[in-house]
C-alpha cells in the first residue's frame, strides 16, 4: 500500500478503471496535458487520444458529449475544470442526464461521471472557490458524492463510474484536501457504495455531520476538544445525494447534540435538509437545538485573504461551535 | 390571577369526560403544557395539559367523576396574581384566599420563574418519561444549571444501581434491560396505549379458557365461488367468508344467549342486542368497530356493513358509536394465514371467536379419505360466566350452520 493524496488517488484510480474497461474515457479542458490539477496526468500517453479528449471551453458541450457517448454505450468521465464553471452545463446535467431514465421509462440510463474540483481556501476569488453542491441537491435523478479522504475517493470513484446513472463527483481542491493529506490507499480494486456515510471518529457527547474539507477541520477540532474532555463524533457524509439518513439519525440518537457543518453558504445548503430530517425523525433524542456552521450568505468567496478567512468555516470556528453545544 | 381550567371537548360528539387521575394536587407547581390530569371519554384517553404556568389552587372534580364538557375542573393561580395578592380590606377572607397565599409561598420557595420556565430538551423529557424520573429532582450541569441528557443518564444509572442491590440478580436484569444505543425507541401512540390497557385488563380480570372446532366448508366455498363475481359487480364490495361466519355465529348466539353476555360485579348480564365487534387491523394497531343489531341483517347486509366499517376504520373516519356497544367479537385471524389462535376476550364481553384460514385438507368421511375445504373456529371464553360445555354446544351450532350453507341459498 502506498501513501497517497487525493489528486494522486484520482489519477491512479482513473488509470486503473481505464485499463480495466475500454468503454471508459475522459474528456474536458486540458485533460490531454493532465488537467489543471494533474488528475489525468499520463493518461494521454497511456491510453491515446481516442480516450483522452480535449474540449473547447464549453461546459455544456463537455457534459452534452458525455451524455451522447453514454447513450451510445461508453462510460465517460467528464472533467469540469473548476466547479464554478459547471453552471454553463446545468441544463445538460439537470434537464438531460438526471431525467434520462425517468423520461424514457427506464429504457435509457445515463452512466456519466462529472468530476469537478470545488471549494475555497485557495485565495481563488469569486470564480475559483465556489461550492455548488446545493444547486444540484434538489434534483432527484442525480447522485452527488463529495469524498475527501483518499481511501474514500478511490472507492467512490470506482462506484461512480460503474453506476448506471449520472454521478456528480466533487473534489475539494484546497491544498490540505487535495495534496496535503496522505493516507494508505490499497492497490487492489474496491468500491464504496454510493449513499453510505462514514463515522470517521466515534464520540458520545456531540456529533458533527459534515463533508469535504470540513471533515479535516472537524477531526482536528475533535482532537482539540478531546483534551477538554469533550467527546466528538465525526460523521463524514461522503455521499450527499442520496443522504445516508440511517447513519445521521443513529449518531443523533447517540449524542443528542448535532452540529451540521458545510463550507457552502447557510441558506438553502444541505444542512437545512439534514436538520429537517433530524427534527422529523429523531426529535425525542435531541438534547439541544440542531446547530449549523456554514459560510455566510454572501454572493461569492471574497478574494482578500482576510475576508476569505472570515467566510470559510475552519477548525477554530468548528471547535467553538462544538464546545458551545457540548457545554449547553 | 386565577385561571379556571375546564373539561375539554374530547372529540366531535363528546359531551362529557371522566377525570381518571389528578396528576397535580393543590399547592403543586404546574408549568404550561405540563399534564394536569388524565381525562377520558368513550373515544379517547388523554393527558390534559395546563394552559398556564402557576400553582394549583383548587381541584373542583373528584377522580372518577364524570364532568360535562366546559365545566370548571380546577383553578390555577398564576404568577401575576401571586404578585398582586389581595390587599387589606379587599380580601374575600375565605379558604380560596388562604390557599392562594400558600400557593404564593410555594412559588417563592421553588424559585420558579414563569418567564423562563424550566425547559427540558426532548431527549430529557423522553428519558424522564421512560424511566419515571422527574428531571426536577436531577442536578443540572448544563449551561445555567440546565438538566442535560447526560445528567438524566447519570440519574438513571444511579436509580438502576440502587434498585439492583435490593432486587433481581444483576445478570437477569442485564439480560432483560441491557439496551443497546442502536435500539430504536417507539413512543406509544394513544391507540397502542389503549390496546395495551384493554388487553391487560381483560387477561387480568377474566380467566380465559379456550376451545376449537374444525368445520367442513366445502359447500360454502363452492357457493361463494359461484356468486362472488356477481356480488362484487352488483354490490361494489367483495364477498369474503367473514359475513357467513358472522351470520352463523349470530344465529348460534340467539340459540345460546349466555354467550352474548357480560360479567358485572356480582351478576351476569345477558345482552338482548347482538352487536358484533369485528377486529380491523390498522397500520399501527387495531380497532374493533361494531355491527349493531347484526341479527337483523342478511349475509349481504353483513358483508356491506363489514366493508363499510373496515374502510372507514382505515381512513380514520369511524364515529364514536361505531366502536361502542359490542356484545360479542369475531376476529378474522385467518386473513393472516393463521390456522390456530387463542384470542384475548374483548372485555367485558363473555367470549370471542376467531376464524382461521380456510385450507384444503384430507378428511376421513365414512371409510374413505376426501379432500375437503376445512376451517378452524376458536373461542376464548370468560370462565367466570361460561363453561366448556355451553361453548362446545355454541360452536357445534356455528359449525352445523356453516356446514349446511350450500349453493343456491339466499344471500339477502
Amino acid at each position: 500500500m502506498a501513501l497517497q493524496n487525493t489528486i494522486e488517488t484520482i489519477n491512479s484510480t482513473l488509470r486503473e478503471i481505464m485499463e480495466e474497461d475500454p468503454r471508459v474515457f475522459v474528456l474536458g479542458e486540458d485533460v490531454e496535458m493532465g488537467g489543471t490539477f494533474g488528475a489525468t496526468e499520463g493518461c494521454l500517453e497511456a491510453f491515446g487520444p481516442g480516450r483522452v479528449i480535449d474540449t473547447p471551453l464549453a461546459e455544456a458541450s463537455i457534459v452534452g458529449i458525455a451524455i451522447g457517448a453514454a447513450l451510445g454505450g461508453l462510460l465517460p468521465v467528464a472533467e469540469i475544470q473548476f466547479a464554478d464553471f459547471i453552471h454553463a452545463a446545468v441544463d445538460q446535467i439537470v434537464n438531460e442526464a438526471a431525467k434520462m431514465r425517468y423520461r424514457s421509462n427506464g429504457a435509457f440510463s445515463c452512466p456519466i461521471v462529472v468530476r469537478a474540483p470545488y471549494g475555497g481556501g485557495i485565495t481563488g476569488g469569486l470564480y475559483h472557490s465556489q461550492s455548488v453542491e446545493a444547486l444540484f441537491f434538489s434534483t432527484p435523478g442525480l447522485k452527488i458524492v463529495a469524498p475527501v479522504m483518499p481511501y474514500d475517493v478511490k472507492g467512490l470513484l470506482r462506484a461512480a463510474v460503474k453506476d448506471p446513472d449520472p454521478v456528480l463527483f466533487f473534489e475539494h481542491k484546497n491544498a490540505l484536501a487535495y495534496r496535503g493529506f496522505r493516507q494508505e490507499v490499497p492497490e487492489e480494486p474496491y468500491e464504496i457504495p454510493i449513499g453510505k456515510a462514514d463515522v470517521k471518529r466515534e464520540g458520545k457527547d456531540v456529533s458533527v455531520i459534515t463533508y469535504g474539507l470540513m471533515v479535516h477541520y472537524a477531526l482536528a477540532a475533535a482532537e482539540e476538544l478531546a483534551r477538554e474532555g469533550i467527546d466528538v463524533e465525526v460523521v463524514d457524509l461522503r455521499t450527499l445525494l442520496p443522504l445516508d439518513e440511517e447513519t445521521i439519525l443513529s449518531s443523533v440518537r447517540k449524542t443528542g447534540k448535532v452540529l451540521i457543518a458545510h463550507e457552502d453558504n447557510l441558506t438553502g445548503g444541505i444542512g437545512g435538509e439534514i436538520a429537517a430530517r433530524i427534527a422529523e425523525k429523531a426529535f425525542w433524542h435531541l438534547d439541544a437545538p440542531v446547530n449549523r456552521l456554514a459560510a455566510p450568505d454572501i454572493p461569492a468567496m471574497p478574494y482578500a485573504k482576510s475576508l476569505e478567512d472570515f467566510a470559510m468555516p475552519d477548525q477554530q470556528k468548528m471547535a467553538e461551535a462544538l464546545r458551545n453545544l457540548a457545554t449547553l | 390571577m386565577s385561571v379556571e381550567i375546564r373539561m375539554p371537548k374530547l372529540g366531535e360528539t363528546v359531551v362529557e369526560g371522566i377525570i381518571v387521575r389528578w396528576l397535580k394536587r393543590p399547592g403543586d407547581i404546574v408549568r404550561a403544557d405540563e399534564p394536569l390530569a388524565e381525562v377520558e371519554s368513550d373515544k379517547v384517553s388523554t393527558d390534559l395539559p395546563s394552559p398556564v404556568s402557576g400553582v394549583v389552587e383548587e381541584l373542583c372534580a373528584q377522580e372518577g367523576e364524570v364532568v360535562p364538557v366546559g365545566k370548571v375542573i380546577c383553578v390555577i393561580a398564576t404568577e401575576e396574581g401571586a404578585d398582586r395578592g389581595p390587599g387589606p380590606g379587599q380580601g374575600d377572607g375565605g379558604d380560596r384566599a388562604e390557599s392562594a397565599g400558600k400557593a404564593r409561598e410555594a412559588v417563592a420557595k421553588a424559585g420558579y420563574d414563569p418567564e423562563k420556565g424550566h425547559r427540558y430538551s426532548p431527549a430529557v423529557r423522553r428519558l424522564a418519561r421512560e424511566h419515571g424520573i422527574d428531571p426536577e429532582s436531577v442536578r443540572g450541569t448544563g449551561a445555567g444549571g440546565r438538566v442535560t441528557k447526560r445528567d438524566m443518564l447519570r440519574a438513571i444509572e444511579e436509580k438502576t444501581r440502587s434498585g439492583r442491590s435490593e432486587a433481581a440478580p444483576p445478570e437477569a436484569e442485564e439480560f432483560a434491560y441491557g439496551r443497546d444505543a442502536r435500539d430504536e425507541i417507539l413512543p406509544l401512540t394513544s391507540m397502542r396505549r389503549a390496546i395495551a390497557q384493554r388487553m391487560v385488563r381483560s387477561v387480568q380480570t377474566a380467566p380465559h379458557a379456550w376451545t376449537m372446532v374444525e368445520v367442513d366448508v366445502t359447500n360454502l366455498v363452492e357457493w361463494r365461488e359461484s356468486i362472488k363475481a356477481e356480488f362484487r359487480r352488483r354490490e361494489g364490495v367483495n364477498l369474503t367468508y367473514l359475513p357467513f361466519v358472522i351470520k352463523a355465529a349470530v344465529e348460534a348466539l340467539k340459540e345460546y344467549p349466555i354467550m352474548n353476555s357480560m360479567w358485572e360485579d356480582d351478576q351476569i348480564v345477558i345482552r338482548k342486542q347482538i352487536n358484533i365487534g369485528v377486529a380491523v387491523d390498522l397500520e399501527d394497531g387495531l380497532i374493533v368497530p361494531v355491527i349493531h343489531n347484526a341479527d337483523q341483517l342478511s349475509i349481504a347486509g353483513i358483508a356491506k356493513a363489514v366493508a363499510d366499517l373496515a374502510t372507514r376504520a382505515r381512513a380514520g373516519k369511524l364515529r364514536p358509536q361505531d366502536v361502542q356497544g359490542g356484545t360479542f367479537t369475531i376476529n378474522n385471524t385467518g386473513a393472516f394465514g393463521s390456522i390456530l389462535s387463542a384470542p384475548i376476550i374483548n372485555y367485558p364481553q363473555a367470549a370471542i371467536l376467531s376464524m382461521e384460514t380456510i385450507t384444503r385438507r384430507p378428511v376421513v368421511i365414512g371409510d374413505g379419505i376426501a379432500i375437503r375445504w376445512m376451517v378452524n373456529l376458536c373461542v376464548s371464553l370468560d370462565h367466570r360466566i361460561l363453561d366448556g360445555a355451553v361453548c362446545g354446544r355454541f360452536l357445534r351450532s356455528v359449525k352445523q350452520r356453516l356446514e349446511s350453507y350450500h349453493k343456491g341459498m339466499p344471500l339477502y
